[in-house]
């Protein structure tokens, strides 16, 4: 069953398959032993992705010894958090992978414990999202999506993420921009992309709200129709973001790394300029032209402010939709 | 590129001394893993996900495609020895399969579950050579709707479970549902019946609950009734299948492949519905002459049908993933993060940009299956002999076997908390001659019907006729309320007739 937890947990996976590997290590000055990676979902989705996709580059560079994974999935990040924040404890080499859907996660469940707990080391990632509606649709462009939303919004079904995701939250603030309010829409919330994108191109729902990544192949093969994107600029050929379509929002599942609670002055700074220095090389970039994500590095204190603006401004959100 | 010709590239890529290597080392970790409970194949490809690194693309699919496979084949044979199912896909292979193994026929079981697999991993395979795009397209037509009428056709199976007493056996069920209650709610985001716990806001997993009911249950039952302290041994007995084994197989195996890649195909189908159909149906069609065995001493139909089409599902899985790049289950969607890491974007493009790839994909799928019934038919034998160990031994070792597995997975000590909590209500269960399996079918059911029905009626606005409405819906539906009220009045016309004393 997808949509059932995958809490998995492994450790020394890099170690006993290095003997698979034989690898060249490139010229590059170790800098961890061995780091432990925590990733608070199952494997295969986008942060498990950002994890090992950091051991790929760090690993060839040579910056990092070995990796170990754990994977404890559940409820948007909620249920791994509390055990990253009480089993690695001050520990200088463990991080965990997070971002924006923890935060509104944590809201939505009303979890103790909080991106609060953990060290913010690294903003790394950012994917803005798609609006999209199938190829038979008779809406053409976002204008049209706009203004069936604001006549009829509950006759206007969306597909997406579970309920409080970014994608929910996206069509909530659509809703407002028109008058409505965000409890007018008819959300139709699936687990797992899977499920959704075979509801939006079958034609089940009238529209749908992704990551760009899970929907671009769908749209240049012609079975979906990108309306609009939800980054500051454009992300994809032709279809204009909402800015420039007149509505104010800009959004985009950010990702980046933490450290436990508790971690040392010198251990946090160590980690901080890992991951600078991981951004700064030209395979990291490689590395996300290739997997479609837009580096967006944040580090330090301008990180720390960007968290608490995004807390705020979901929690906004969620209130209205009413889910908090 | 036509089917014929992709086949050939393909069977002239896969056929080199690596891929072949690739291809044994895939099945046989997929076995291994399969046979663990917990461990399952998603998993095991997202370890083996570094290789990406360092081996071609072909040689890596290979090798998945190797695990995804093995790990189906492996999967049935602790659910049939020691009644602890590894995987969701082979809970209903338990019922029967465990009764058979205690009663001296692991060895059919065994033989009839990898016979089975082969047959409907070939047919599987087939479909995604020659259906695939097609099937696909009419598998999009299906809304939550008809996914709900899906389900409640399932939950019609639910009477072949029931054991004697109808109360009781809804009864059971009810618990299941309550269980599959627990959780975050999808539409809504809101936790329910987690009591304050993290570690429930994701739901309990089926396997976990499963393997409670069946394995601990079981052993904690015998533990408690086993007064006398005789040391005893199962019978074993003959180990390959009898003239009679094949006939009675022959039609579960092709009519469970038949069910199980269709609901492979659909998006929102998964490996479980169909094996609980054809448990269904394999108990109705069943001769007269066996219909005792089913349920008491073990029927060989009900581990030929839900095992084939456990796996002709798992090969229908890959059809969206490969004509449409949807990942409908997890190990899907793990494969499609390795495509990435190639810098090949899955999608409905992939069979015509990736062409070669793909078609050396199908066909170790084919070499795989040969490989897999190679493979595992002389550790059939070896498997078998696991029986030989005394009874209470044997439920002992199958204790910590359990315990292990569930706390390796999740490192959670609430699951296992649950693990025995469940196990001993399976033990007064089992007293109190409720039966466990409608628990199981509740929980998994329960969830994908209430997620289905709202999502149609947010759809329809709220509107109940869109159920009746929706023509292959009202179908379903119509199979559902024949499947529930066809033989009672069947029965009833009979009795009126003369025609049964």
């Amino acid at each position: 069953m997808l949509s059932r937890r995958s809490a998995l947990a492994v450790a020394g996976s890099s170690a006993a398959l290095s003997f698979l590997s034989g690898h060249v290590r490139a010229q590059g000055q170790q800098r961890f032993a061995s780091l432990s990676v925590f990733v608070p979902a199952g494997p295969g989705g986008g942060w498990d992705g950002l994890g090992r996709a950091i051991e790929q580059v760090a690993r060839q560079a040579g910056m990092v010894g070995s990796f170990q994974f754990e994977n404890v999935g559940g409820a948007g990040g909620t249920v791994g958090l509390p055990r990253f924040v009480s089993q690695r404890r001050g520990r200088g080499d463990a991080v965990m992978v997070g971002g924006a859907i923890m935060v509104g996660a944590v809201l939505a469940n009303r979890s103790p414990v909080g991106l609060k707990d953990v060290t913010p080391l690294a903003r790394m990632t950012t994917e803005p999202s798609v609006i999209v509606v199938p190829a038979s649709s008779d809406i053409r462009d976002i204008a049209g999506l706009l203004a069936a939303l604001k006549s009829n919004p509950g006759a206007t079904s969306v597909a997406g993420g579970s309920a409080g995701g970014i994608d929910h939250i996206i069509l909530g603030l659509l809703l407002k921009s028109q008058g409505r309010s965000a409890k007018d829409g008819s959300y139709v919330a699936f687990a797992g992309g899977g499920p959704a994108q075979a509801a939006i191109l079958g034609a089940q729902v009238k529209a749908g709200i992704s990551g760009i990544s899970e929907f671009a192949e769908q749209v240049k093969a012609g079975r979906m129709r990108a309306l609009a994107t939800t980054g500051a600029t454009r992300s994809l050929d032709n279809v204009p973001t909402l800015k420039e379509s007149g509505v104010d929002i800009v959004m985009g599942n950010w990702r980046g790394v933490f450290g436990p609670p508790g971690l040392k002055p010198e251990d946090r700074e160590k980690l901080v300029k890992f991951f600078t220095d991981l951004d700064a090389s030209s395979a990291w970039q490689e590395m996300c032209q290739r997997q479609g994500w837009d580096r967006a590095f944040l580090a330090g204190s301008d990180f720390e402010a960007f968290l608490k603006s995004d807390e705020a401004a979901t929690a906004e959100v969620l209130k209205e939709v009413g889910l908090v | 590129m036509d089917v014929w010709s992709g086949l050939s590239l393909g069977f002239g890529n896969a056929l080199t001394l690596t891929n072949m290597g690739w291809a044994l080392l895939g099945c046989f970790l997929g076995t291994a893993i399969g046979v663990l409970p917990g461990i399952g194949p998603a998993l095991t490809i997202a370890l083996l996900l570094p290789i990406t690194f360092q081996v071609s693309a072909t040689g890596a699919f290979i090798l998945f495609c190797g695990v995804f496979y093995g790990a189906m084949y492996g999967g049935s044979t602790t659910s049939i020895l020691l009644n602890t199912p590894g995987e969701s896909g082979s809970i209903i292979t338990a019922l029967e399969g465990a009764k058979m193994a205690r009663h001296g026929r692991a060895g059919p079981a065994l033989y009839t579950a990898a016979i089975g697999s082969f047959i409907a991993g070939t047919i599987g395979t087939l479909g995604i050579s020659f259906l695939g795009p097609v099937v696909v397209d009419l598998a999009l037509q299906l809304g939550p709707a008809e996914y709900f009428s899906l389900m409640i056709l399932c939950f019609v199976t639910v009477s072949a479970v029931l054991g004697g007493s109808a109360l009781r056996g809804l009864a059971a069920l009810g618990l299941g549902l309550i269980l599959g209650l627990i959780g975050i709610d999808l539409q809504t985001g809101q936790p329910r019946m987690t009591f304050g716990v993290t570690e429930l806001l994701d739901g309990t997993d089926v396997v976990l609950v499963a393997v409670a009911l069946f394995a601990v249950g079981e052993a904690l039952f015998l533990a408690w009734r086993h007064h006398d302290a005789k040391q005893q041994v199962l019978e074993v007995g003959r180990l390959a299948m009898s003239k009679e084994d094949w006939k009675r197989s022959i039609g579960p195996w092709f009519r469970g492949a038949a069910l199980g890649f269709p609901f492979g195909v659909m998006p929102a189908g998964g490996t479980e519905m169909p094996t609980m159909l054809s448990y269904y149906f394999e108990r109705k069609l069943v001769r007269p002459k066996y219909r005792h065995e089913f349920g008491t001493t073990g029927a060989i139909e009900g581990v030929a049908g839900p095992e084939a089409a456990n796996n002709a599902a798992a090969a229908g899985i890959l059809v969206p993933m490969l004509t449409l790049g949807l990942p409908t289950s997890a190990t899907a969607a793990i494969m499609l993060s390795a495509f990435q890491s190639y810098g090949i974007q899955p999608g409905p493009m992939l069979f015509t940009t990736q062409a070669e790839l793909v078609w050396t994909l199908i066909a170790s799928l084919y070499i795989a299956n040969v490989m897999l019934v190679v493979l595992n038919l002389p550790l059939v034998g070896l498997w078998a002999r696991i029986l030989k160990i005394p009874t209470p031994q044997l439920y002992a070792g199958i204790l910590v076997f359990a315990t292990i597995g569930t706390y390796g997975i999740s490192n959670s000590v609430v699951d296992l908390v649950i693990l025995y909590t469940l196990g001993i209500i399976a033990m007064f269960m089992r007293r109190f001659d409720f039966p466990t399996a409608p628990v199981v079918i509740g929980m998994i059911l329960g969830p994908m019907a209430e997620n289905a029905m709202r999502q149609a009626l947010t759809i329809s606005q709220g509107d109940w006729t869109t159920f009746i409405t929706r023509p292959v819906s009202v179908c379903i539906l119509a199979l559902a309320v024949i499947a529930l009220l066809g033989p009672r009045l069947w029965g009833l016309f009979a009795r009126r007739r003369g025609l049964v004393p």
